[in-house]
């Protein structure tokens, strides 16, 4: 494979990475196979079941629609950078709490889907929580605890910022 | 939502300080999980692993003519091409029977087919490579001459004479049939004054667990040992499986369950490709590992349900029911699952149907056939869903045949709540049931008459909604009548191992497993309150045969009410070889004396004597100081198997409220209730998102979910984007509530809650929708799953 490697560099959760990756390598298992990052999990590899969701310049995306290769030169973000920072650390304490999940395959993407609902601040009802989690398949839970926790964090922030 | 934290209930018999039972705790493990830090089998790598891919037929039933190897063979980082007949010489076959399920036959499958491919998805060949892509793109290269055989698809016409006969050593494509009757079922419907007769029709579907199958197979020649990591609901089973069919010794087998990424039934079976997995990893002398892909899953997971159930009821102007009826017909793939077979399906559906009701007169035929399809097997809520779909369905036609309200007629034939211990028409044993009070308790909760006076008004508006109502009963904490003495080698008994280490924390070791259910976090409860520590002095190990006591897994709803009873049980056992211990360093009787909160206290005045971190430090580093002769015992094991009962019987009832849109054929969900008894609340949030996760499991069957295949055999929706799950937005939220009958055989008095959410929501989300629908004169719906457009047809729209 090595003569069909291409060389990229961007930063994972803040961190500067350089790596060879074949053209046809989805960012997820780049995460996952060259870094080492398992927390991004592979449920469906054609965009339905959200499980791999990370950040990629602020914004979230699918990590198996992606590849590698388009991600030189990005900033990525996945669920071991989003706990070591700190920034979701109310919205996992609220999965706990509320068991918010089970399995936990689909959690480490259900709560960079809620992060990024709740980015925008403002406290969403239950149907529009419900609306944007829509990408993220939980065969658990049966979704009513997840909208549980993600609500009230939502309240929690609201409250804080008053 | 505001999320409450968790208090200590009222007092019953089984507390003590530190009682966690009843209390919802949150789970132990679970920042493990939320920060991304679990460890999936999917996440293991070993040092010198390999992956494999597999070539699969693309044919439904096809004769192996020829593989060509020779181009796969140099492809980049291919380590070895392997076929069916080659791994033969490594593995044995198998046969999925069970003596208890009279008659019962399969054919031999082995881990890769082996002259003959018999349903679209089977693995004709193995490519072992560095990697998966390196894997599958060799695995483009292996050229399979095949020759097509024809393809038994439709149930209905498998056992005519004509149809091909799939294995020519089984005579036919029979695989199972039970008859049953009892009562006086003819006269029965001749003195009825309505009998209602109607088919239904139980799509085919599956578990779609988030994390597809996934195993590493490890065979290490210097220990002459085998390690595998696999995500399954039963490791003691599959280490002897894997042990058998390799020629080992089980205790040359170790297989270790870490985290498991959803289950639901799909990993507690044996798979051929797994099982190759592991043959080719003694065959290679190094680890391979094997990840199901989507595709992969959706044509080798074991499927479910794909029933045809021809159902009759009858009932006089009162309201009795006088007799149930049911022809039970089903498709389960090319062969009975090993080792727990495919005819349990429908036999738990003759079993199951009527359960609720005291109707003693009961006629059920099963047939369980042969096709080239995927195998089906044992999926949560195994046959509940479908019998209490064809009971419920029936009673709610009934009532509407003779203008009687559902809740009236349900209220006139469920099994009265003094009347226990009692059975069923069909033999199952009921200790103690309370269909009555959840009735009451469901009415109440859902506000029935204010309900059904919106829903009046609303008509009028021209806006349809339905209400929908399902009794049920489930199968939980089953004995060895469920398998063992059908001669399976799955245990029905469960152990935990307790100990104490040397700062005074707790230990404990359980045969059952954990998939998100929170069994780990029953077993702590169980613990931390019959022995007497907080829950932070606790830490659970399951899901490895090294060194785990001897145990069944987690299926059936057993984990609570068996491996929670034992763990209770272990507890309260070291609870007395500590006490002996404290007895002899304080010169007290043990008797006296007393553990809470990790101290031993004066059992009457709770004055604290000695901390548990002093008397392990005394036990294990100074033991020199104890009386002579006195051995302190800091570990203590205990098992537990159900006897009184062959299985724990529970029961609910749910509903659903419901609106219907009649130009789209769309189904809004707008509420759902389940009230549900599983004895004793072990830990209340456990048990209802048990009950959630598991209704919308059945939403999702009764409205999304089918596998559908062409009559060639081909599977047309093997995606996620084809085959619907539930997703956020169409679910509504679910309102839980709850009776308790604990049962008498443990002293707990937990039985099982997994099934119940999936066992009922079938059932009466297809009777709201017919309730929506009854006053626009359409047709009852009874084909699951009821798609926007069965219910355009079915109001004559389309």
């Amino acid at each position: 494979m090595s003569d069909l490697g291409i060389d990229i560099s961007l930063t994972v959760n803040g961190e500067q990475v350089s790596e060879r990756v074949e053209p046809r390598q989805t960012l997820v298992d780049f995460l996952r196979d060259n870094l080492g990052l398992t927390g991004s999990h592979v449920g469906c590899e054609h965009g339905v079941c959200g499980a791999c969701t990370v950040r990629v310049d602020g914004a979230i995306v699918r990590g198996c629609l992606m590849l590698a290769v388009q991600c030189a030169g990005s900033q990525v973000e996945t669920i071991e950078g989003l706990s070591d920072s700190g920034e979701v650390a109310d919205l996992q304490a609220a999965f706990e709490q509320r068991n918010a999940l089970q399995c936990g395959f689909c959690t480490p993407g259900m709560i960079a889907t809620a992060q990024d609902l709740l980015a925008g601040g403002g406290v969403p009802s239950r149907d529009e929580i419900r609306e944007h989690i829509s990408g993220n398949y939980c065969r658990c839970t049966g979704y009513h605890a997840i909208v549980d926790a993600v609500e009230a964090v939502a309240l929690q922030r609201a409250g804080a910022a008053k | 939502m505001k999320i409450t934290a968790d208090s200590p209930p009222t007092l019953s018999a089984l507390d003590r300080p530190n009682s966690y039972i009843g209390r919802s705790v949150p789970r132990p493990n679970l920042a493990r999980l939320t920060q991304g830090r679990g460890q999936y089998v999917s996440d293991v790598t070993l040092p010198r692993m390999a992956h494999v891919a597999f070539v699969r037929s693309p044919h439904a039933h096809a004769r192996i003519v020829s593989i060509a190897t020779d181009a796969a063979k140099t492809s980049p980082g291919v380590i070895a091409v392997v076929t069916g007949a080659e791994l033969a010489k490594v593995m044995t076959p198998w046969v999925g029977v069970l003596t208890h399920l009279k008659g019962l036959k399969s054919a031999p499958q082995s881990p890769i087919a082996v002259d003959v491919a018999c349903w679209q998805g089977e693995a004709v060949c193995a490519v072992v490579a560095r990697s998966r892509a390196e894997a599958e793109d060799a695995c483009e290269l292996v050229e399979v001459a095949y020759e097509d055989l024809p393809a038994v698809t439709d149930p209905e016409t498998a056992l005519d004479a004509r149809t091909h006969v799939i294995h020519a050593s089984l005579g036919d494509n029979l695989c199972f049939e039970r008859k049953l009757e009892a009562g006086a079922v003819d006269k029965a419907f001749a003195e009825s004054d309505a009998v209602v007769e109607t088919t239904f029709v139980f799509g085919r579907h599956t578990g779609v667990t988030n994390e597809p199958r996934a195993i590493v197979a490890d065979w290490n020649p210097g220990d002459q040992r085998l390690t595998v990591y696999q995500g399954t609901q039963a490791p003691h089973m599959m280490q002897d499986l894997f042990a058998k069919h390799l020629g080992l010794a089980a205790d040359q087998v170790r297989v270790l369950t870490k985290d498991v990424g959803g289950s639901f039934g799909i990993k507690v079976h044996t798979y051929a490709d797994e099982m190759a997995t592991v043959a080719l990893s003694k065959l290679l002398k190094r680890p391979v590992k094997f990840v199901a892909d989507r595709i992969e899953s959706f044509v080798t997971d074991i499927h479910a349900r794909d029933q045809r159930v021809k159902g009759k009821i009858g009932v006089t102007k009162d309201g009795t029911i006088t007799a149930f009826e049911i022809d039970v017909l089903t498709g389960i793939g090319p062969y009975s699952v090993y080792p727990r077979t495919s005819g349990i399906e429908a036999n738990q559906v003759v079993n199951l149907t009527g359960g609720p009701y005291s109707c003693p007169n009961y006629r059920a035929q099963a047939r369980v056939v042969f096709q080239n399809k995927n195998v089906m097997c044992q999926y949560r809520a195994v046959g509940h869903p479908i019998a209490v779909a064809v009971t419920e369905g029936l009673v709610e036609l009934a009532a509407a045949k003779i203008g009687m309200d559902p809740l009236e007629i349900r209220r006139r034939n469920l099994i009265a709540d003094d009347a226990y211990p009692c059975g069923s028409a069909s033999g199952l044993k009921f200790e103690k049931l309370s269909h009555h009070e959840a009735l009451a308790h469901l009415d109440t909760m859902m506000n029935y008459a204010g309900v059904r006076a919106e829903q009046s008004k609303l008509r009028k508006q021209g806006i349809y909604r339905g209400i929908g109502f399902a009794s049920f009963i489930e199968v939980t904490n089953p004995s060895a009548a469920f398998y063992g003495v059908g001669g399976a080698r799955i245990t029905s008994q469960d152990g935990a191992t307790v100990k104490l280490d040397a700062q005074g924390a707790i230990i404990i070791h359980s045969g059952v497993t954990e998939q998100g259910q929170g069994a780990e976090a029953v077993l702590a409860q169980c613990v931390a309150s019959s022995f007497g520590v907080s829950l932070d002095k606790v830490r659970v190990v399951t899901g490895d045969t090294d060194n785990t006591p001897y145990g069944g897994g987690t299926w059936a709803s057993r984990a609570a009410g068996i491996g929670g009873e034992a763990a209770w049980q272990a507890g309260k056992a070291l609870r007395g070889n500590v006490l002996a211990v404290a007895g002899a360093m304080l010169q007290a009787k043990p008797e006296d004396l007393d553990i809470r909160n990790s101290v031993v206290v004066d059992k009457a005045s709770g004055t604290e004597r000695l901390t548990l971190a002093e008397l392990a430090r005394v036990a294990y580093f100074r033991p020199d100081t104890l009386p002579p002769g006195f051995q302190a015992e800091l570990m203590a094991t205990r098992h537990y198997v159900p006897r009184a009962w062959p299985f724990a019987f529970t029961n609910g009832i749910q509903a659903s409220y419901l609106e219907i849109d009649t130009d789209t054929g769309f189904v809004k969900l707008i509420d759902h209730w389940c009230i549900e008894d599983c004895g004793t609340i072990i830990n209340p949030q456990l048990v209802d998102e048990q009950i959630r996760g598991g209704v919308v499991q059945g939403i999702g069957a009764a409205l999304f979910e089918q596998c559908l295949y062409d009559e060639r055999g081909q599977m047309l929706n093997g995606n996620m984007a084809d085959y619907l799950v539930p997703m956020a937005v169409e679910m509504p939220d679910i309102q839980c509530g709850h009776v308790v009958s604990p049962t008498a055989d443990s002293e707990l008095g937990a039985k099982g809650a997994g099934e119940a959410g999936t066992a009922g929501a079938p059932a009466c989300i297809m009777n709201a929708i017919n309730d929506a629908l009854r006053p626009l004169g359409a047709k009852p719906l009874t084909d699951m799953p009821f798609t926007p457009g069965k219910i355009l047809q079915a109001l004559g729209k389309v």
